[in-house]
Formats: structure tokens, sequence, C-alpha cells
């Protein structure tokens, strides 16, 4: 299996859609490679020989910012909003949506798994 | 949606030309303002706003990374202090 920048090793699928399993390239980046590199869509990815491997890999690192450098700059942008203070970085530290979203139900994706509180309905009374 | 790039960005005239007036008089005193929805351009860096949130005013200093930020975004509007403890 080919293995692209560092700690990438996609699979026995084509081409454009193994790019996808790293972090930072779409389907729509990745054609876009394929197509910048001129390498075959319908190729699999271990049918790449050492020559395309090194020409995608070097693409790849001169136009985007992929893998651990996007995560460490999604990070540092989330930092950034905590240290302003701003509101969405007020949301952040608290794990709760910033885009306005609803809060009195769903949003269990930030909160997490579900907190019962024991006689809620009956406290309120 | 986001606002279209044609407009550039929204501040608050009245804002900006007390922002303006403090920086040729060289006074530092907090602007009291309810223009939540202006903008922090670059002349604002430096000078300290008095924001409103609904109930009070609070103070802000504002720095370079807060540039492109609304201003009410540094006043909270809403105020929880968790839920009530079980008795």
């Amino acid at each position: 299996m080919p293995r692209l920048l560092g700690v990438d090793i996609p699979n026995n699928k084509k081409v454009p859609y193994a790019l996808t399993s790293i972090f930072g390239l779409g389907l729509y980046r990745a054609q876009l490679i394929c197509e910048k590199c001129g390498i075959d869509e319908n190729k699999r990815a271990y049918e790449l020989s050492e020559d395309e491997v090194a020409r995608l890999t070097g693409f790849i690192d001169q136009s985007f910012v992929v893998e651990g450098n996007l995560k460490r700059e999604v990070q540092a942008n989330i930092q950034r909003l905590k240290e302003i203070q701003a509101y969405r970085g007020l949301r952040h530290i608290r794990s709760l949506p910033c885009r306005g979203q609803r809060t009195k139900t769903n949003s269990r994706t930030r909160k997490g798994k579900k907190k019962t509180v024991a006689n809620k309905k009956i406290a309120r009374k | 949606m986001s606002r279209s790039s044609k407009k550039g960005p929204y501040v608050d005239l009245k804002l900006l030309g007390k922002v303006e007036e403090q920086k040729e008089n060289g006074k530092r005193q907090p602007i009291k303002t309810w223009a939540r929805s202006c903008t922090i351009v670059p002349d604002f860096i430096g000078h300290t706003f008095s924001i409103h949130n609904g109930k009070g005013f609070v103070q802000l200093m504002v720095t370079d990374n807060m540039v492109g930020h609304k201003l009410g975004e540094f006043a909270p509007t809403r105020n929880f202090r968790g839920h009530a403890a079980k008795k």
C-alpha cells in the first residue's frame, strides 16, 4: 500500500477516493489533484508507481494544508476565539454549539451523551 | 448569511467619529455605545468601549486580534450561573 504524507496509507480504492482519507482533502480536491498530477481517475491506489506517489506528495504538500498542520491551524483559530473572550470562544469553552443552534433539545454532538437529571419535571413545579 | 463583501464592513459612523475625536485630543476614556453590531476596525485598537448588553455596560479594551469581530461578541447578553442545586 502506498504511503502519502507520513501517516496516511490509503487502501485499494480508486485514487481520488483513497486520497479523501487524508484529513483536509475532500473529493473535490482529490479529483483536482489527480487531474493536475496526470493520474488516471480509475487507477487503484495500489497500482500507483513510486514516481506517481512522489508526484502526488509533492503537489499536495505545496498546494494544500493537510493533516497535522491543518488540525493545528483549526485549534489555533479556536484558541484565539477563547483568548479574546468572544461569544464563539465562550461557547467553545462551554462546549456548546457556536452558531446559534437551539440547546433546549438536541445539540448532542457538542454536549455529549445525555445526562439525565432525576425528578427534573417534578422539581420545576 | 454573511454580509456582501461589496458593501464592506458595517461600522457605526457615530462611533467611528467618536474614536477619531479621541485620537485627535488624546483622551482615552471608555466610549459608551449601544452599537453592538458595529464591526471592530483597526482604528479601534487601543480604545476602550463600554458596550451595552441590555442591562448594563461591559468594558472592553480592544486589541489587535479582535479586529473583524463585532462589538457585541464581547458583551454577553445572557448570564447563566448553572442549574439550581437539589435541596
